[in-house]
């Protein structure tokens, strides 16, 4: 049953084989069994998740269950739920009960999935490995000494402990496709304003976007299916006619375009990761794709350029969080400016703060021109790499992450090694283009391997029809580790 | 020595959108603490702000009517600082591409008429309210005001004297009512006032400025000012130099007062907001909202001259404001002397709404009571100084101008055989006067009239009576 898919899932509960309610206690139960070594909850509230399964059971029972009724979803804790705490991985949030459901939770809800609790992360999504989290890092489920990414890493460690059918996750710089490539499951970040960012708390807003985390495609365009759609609370959501994401699934491959970047094959990538990734392509190619180099020569700009804007922006976003209204105060204070400076200096953690400083930084006046728009300038020269590449291919394919899981602790000193990680995710949400990560076997220390695919904007059924035919061909995405 | 002032003035008007600029909150003044907070305006975790198209709209509406710009593109900033009362941390505004760019408002100084110009218009949200009694040591924050939609309307430092500043403001102040974009409500801090004051040699470069902020009545204005450039004046004359400031001005003490200087001013990182998208404006929104303009200020004196033969004084006067406008128009429509109605409207309606301290549009008098008290002048029912103990009577709430007349008994008497019979009998009571009347005494005519109206009460039609005087003292 933990290894079922949500169709099938889906099923059993139309049958009557099984109820929301027994679903969710089953899912629940190993929760408790597995987070103690795993840390990928950060809250669980089995009250409130029987409850929503209760209401599953009865939309079921009188006929108006969709596929994702009566379905436990983890939520990353980045997305507000009223009634949950909603931490976003920060002591400066730990006691922040949301009064509001974000619009991807409200879309959980109208369609009677249950949240099954809230899932760890990197503190207001900034890092690579989960290891920024207040609440403690996560352990990746294939080998516990290992991260499991970031930022979303308690999701992916979740839906790869078979902890939950599925998860949502925030995709900021990578923090949905490299977590999914880490810990061997798939997740796809959709076109920057296809979901809502209304109640999902901001990192970068020019940036951030949510999307769903599952064991496979097919699972991620039902999720999809719930989560995206126009917002009027969020001017940066598109406007678009409401499409089925899982349309266009069992097309042929045949005639596929796949773009390869040789940018993405140069130094620093290891030889594990490329061989799975050039055995993927090889099997692409036996499904009737053909192969053609694109070159993407910014994306070498990509992590200097992000390394400005993310910051600027975060550093004003994350100005609400003062001590006034709501979140930690210190307790130690004598006047206003002390109540700033110690709430904020107790309530977040060094990487928070490291990127307060450089967003500081880059947005004074002096430095405004230099660092700000030059690294938005760039970020136009990003996406038109993108841009002309698509004129001669479909999808882009590679690897997500240059290596597999690293260990906990190391890279813990040396942030720009970290930031590093992300190398071929970053340029994506640069351009606001889709991406997504698919797991397509090992490294040689057995830990998943990832391969990214890259569509043109709106292009998330076709990219989830180019990874469901991988998927229907091999059996990577089916492997369940040993926990 | 001599000393050329000048002074830039930044208005910030609240515009008066039902909810807030980026926020579905009530604006409406005088809640409960924090009852009109929103999830956005408190800035909740994950909250975005969506643009209000009624603030807007308003800001197309003030451009067109200045004959400013109005940017087809406009760039929302998030200006950073920390402040309590400040909830995101920063406030969303517009820094280098606002909404509005340039435009003119024409004012009057002793008959003088001058333009100012407008640097820029642009919009912006308000911020919460720090409450510091109550608290016993501790500050309390209302944030029923943050996110309210304000305009904030920059002129070019083109006045060179308190009255020219108070002649700008009181006409921005009237045309935004005009528009109906702002309340103008000045106790209620719906047109506030930062002026930008420096003084500098004839023909000298320009002198350091200093910025008095949030002056909420037009004599504050005009008496910051005038403090301000004594200050500046004696400080530069005794050998000081003006450090650039923002400054207070105590009512109380009729002084200004330093804040901060410029030099541990914040750097507010200004930087695009993403949250929101630039604000493009088409050509037909503008055409749109152009067919909603009023008759303006201006437009409407030109007319008062030229149509109703009326002093550019009393034309500035009646247009002072729309509600006094309307009303004078109103009167006009059905008492058609517009001297006369003006005359009326600018001394006895104003005079005694300044005593009672209200504002026209809460006159006891109705536009139609009043132009059915000057039909009765006009038809010789009673004189011009009967109309005024009327007009009172009226004020009072004794009814209409008929009812009144009718219940007093103060109808003019213009029988001429009542007046004859009168007369006959001051002339036979008064021989020694008429004798030294006859004798080229002109000046007694007076204590005939005098006499006359003694007996009829006051009620006597005057240009009647005179003529009976005249012929039978002639003899």
């Amino acid at each position: 049953m933990f290894n079922s898919s949500l169709k099938g899932l889906s099923a059993q509960l139309a049958d009557r084989k099984i109820s929301s309610v027994e679903l969710t206690r089953e899912f629940l139960k190993r929760v408790g069994e597995l987070n103690p070594v795993l840390n990928a909850f950060v809250t669980v509230d089995p009250e409130a998740s029987l409850d929503q399964a209760r209401i599953a059971d009865a939309m079921i029972s009188s006929g108006r269950a969709g596929p994702l009724t009566g379905i436990p979803v983890a939520q990353k804790d980045i997305f507000c739920a009223k009634g949950w705490l909603t931490t976003c991985g920060s002591k400066m949030l730990s006691n922040f009960v949301s009064p509001y459901d974000a619009h991807v939770i409200e879309r959980f809800n109208a369609a009677g999935a249950v949240n099954l609790g809230k899932t760890n992360m990197d503190e207001f999504a900034m890092g690579s490995s989960n290891e920024t989290s207040f609440f403690g890092p996560v352990k990746n489920p294939w080998d516990i000494k290992a991260v499991p990414g970031g930022s979303s890493g308690g999701s992916a460690a979740a839906v790869a402990a078979r902890m939950a059918p599925a998860a949502t996750g925030t995709d900021t710089g990578g923090s949905i496709r490299q977590p999914a490539a880490l810990c061997g499951i798939s997740g796809i970040k959709p076109t920057y304003g296809l979901v809502s960012r209304y109640g999902m708390i901001a990192f970068a807003s020019s940036l951030d976007q949510g999307g769903p985390m599952a064991k496979s495609a097919e699972d991620l365009a039902i999720l999809l299916n719930a989560m995206a759609g126009f917002d009027k609370r969020d001017s940066t959501s598109l406007e678009r006619q409401p499409e089925d994401y899982a349309r266009d699934l069992e097309q042929p491959l045949a005639g596929l375009r796949i773009g390869i970047p040789k940018e993405y094959f140069a130094e620093g990538l290891s030889a594990d990761v490329e061989k799975a990734v050039q055995a993927a392509i090889s099997e692409y190619e036996k499904l009737g794709a053909t192969i053609v180099e694109v070159s993407l020569p910014n994306t070498r700009l990509s992590i200097p350029v992000y390394y400005v804007l993310a910051p600027a922006e975060a550093s004003s976003n994350l100005s609400r969080y003062d001590g006034v209204r709501y979140g930690y105060r210190s307790a130690n204070y004598r006047d206003l400016t002390e109540m700033y400076e110690n709430s904020r200096a107790e309530g977040f953690g060094a990487e928070v703060k490291r990127r307060i400083m450089v967003g500081t930084y880059v947005l004074s006046h002096g430095y405004y021109d230099a660092y700000y728009m030059q690294a938005q300038k760039l970020r136009r020269l990003i996406a038109r790499d993108f841009a002309e590449s698509f004129e001669k291919c479909d999808v882009i394919m590679g690897p997500t992450s240059p290596s597999t899981a690293f260990d906990l602790g190391e890279k813990g000193d040396d942030p720009v090694q970290m930031y590093l990680s992300d190398i071929y995710t970053i340029a994506v949400n640069l351009a606001g283009l889709p991406g997504m990560s698919i797991p397509v076997g090992f490294g040689d220390n057995g830990r998943p391997v990832g391969l990214q695919i890259i569509g043109n904007y709106f292009s998330e059924a076709k990219m989830l029809n180019v990874a469901h035919q991988y998927q229907k061909a091999t059996d990577w995405h089916g492997r369940m580790p040993n926990i | 020595m001599q000393w050329e002032v000048v002074i830039g003035l930044e208005v910030h008007a609240q515009l008066s959108t039902e909810s807030k600029i980026f926020s579905g909150a009530s604006t409406a003044f005088g809640a409960a603490p924090n009852a009109q907070a929103c999830a956005v305006d408190i800035a909740l975790p994950g909250v975005l702000p969506v643009l209000n198209r009624g603030a807007v709209e308003r800001a197309i509406k003030f451009g067109l009517a200045v004959g400013a710009k109005v940017a087809r593109r406009s760039v929302f900033s998030r200006k950073n600082y920390f402040y309590p009362d400040l909830p995101k941390g920063y406030q969303i505004s517009q820094f280098d591409l606002p909404v509005v760019l340039g435009g003119e408002i024409p004012i009057l100084v002793d008959g003088v008429e001058k333009k100012v110009r407008l640097t820029r218009a642009h919009l912006e949200e308000d911020a919460g309210k720090s409450l510091h009694e109550d608290f016993h040591g501790m500050t309390g924050i209302d944030l029923n005001r943050a996110g309210t939609p304000l305009l904030e309307i920059v002129s070019e430092p083109d006045m060179s004297s308190p009255l020219e500043a108070v002649a700008y403001a009181r006409e921005l102040h009237s045309l935004v009512r005009y528009l109906d974009i702002c309340d103008g409500n000045m106790q209620e801090g719906s047109f506030r006032c930062d002026a930008n004051v420096s003084v500098r040699r004839p023909g000298g470069p320009l002198g350091t400025r200093r910025e008095i902020k949030n002056l909420n009545s037009f004599r504050f204005l005009q008496q910051a000012i005038e403090y301000e450039i004594r200050w500046q004046i004696d400080t530069l004359e005794s050998g000081g130099k003006i450090q650039q400031a923002t400054v207070l001005f105590d009512s109380d003490r009729g002084e200004t007062r330093a804040m901060r200087s410029k030099e541990e001013a914040h750097d507010y990182r200004y930087f695009p907001d993403p949250d929101l998208l630039p604000l493009e404006i088409s050509e037909a929104w503008i055409e749109e909202v152009g067919k909603t303009l009023p008759e303006l200020p201006q437009a409407k004196r030109i007319r008062y001259v030229s149509d109703f033969g009326l002093s550019a004084y009393d034309a500035g006067v009646l247009t002072s404001s729309k509600e006094l406008a309307a009303y004078f128009e109103e009167v006009v429509s059905i008492y058609s002397d517009a001297k006369v109605c003006a005359n009326w409207v600018m001394g006895e309606v104003n005079g005694w709404l300044n005593k009672a301290g209200i504002e026209i549009a809460k006159c006891p008098i109705s536009s139609r009571a009043l132009a059915g008290l000057l039909n009765r002048i006009g038809d010789g029912t009673i004189s011009g100084k009967i109309a005024k103990e009327v007009f009172e009577a009226m004020w009072n709430g004794e009814g209409e101008a008929d009812a009144i007349i009718e219940a007093r008994g103060l109808k003019q008497i213009s029988d001429s055989s009542a007046l004859e019979k009168i007369v006959d009998e001051i002339i036979s009571n008064n021989p020694s006067q008429v004798a030294d009347y006859r004798a080229g005494r002109d000046k007694l005519f007076a204590f005939f009239v005098g006499q006359a109206m003694k007996a009829t009460r006051g009620q006597a039609n005057p240009a009647q009576l005179s003529e009976i005087l005249k012929q039978k003292l002639a003899g």
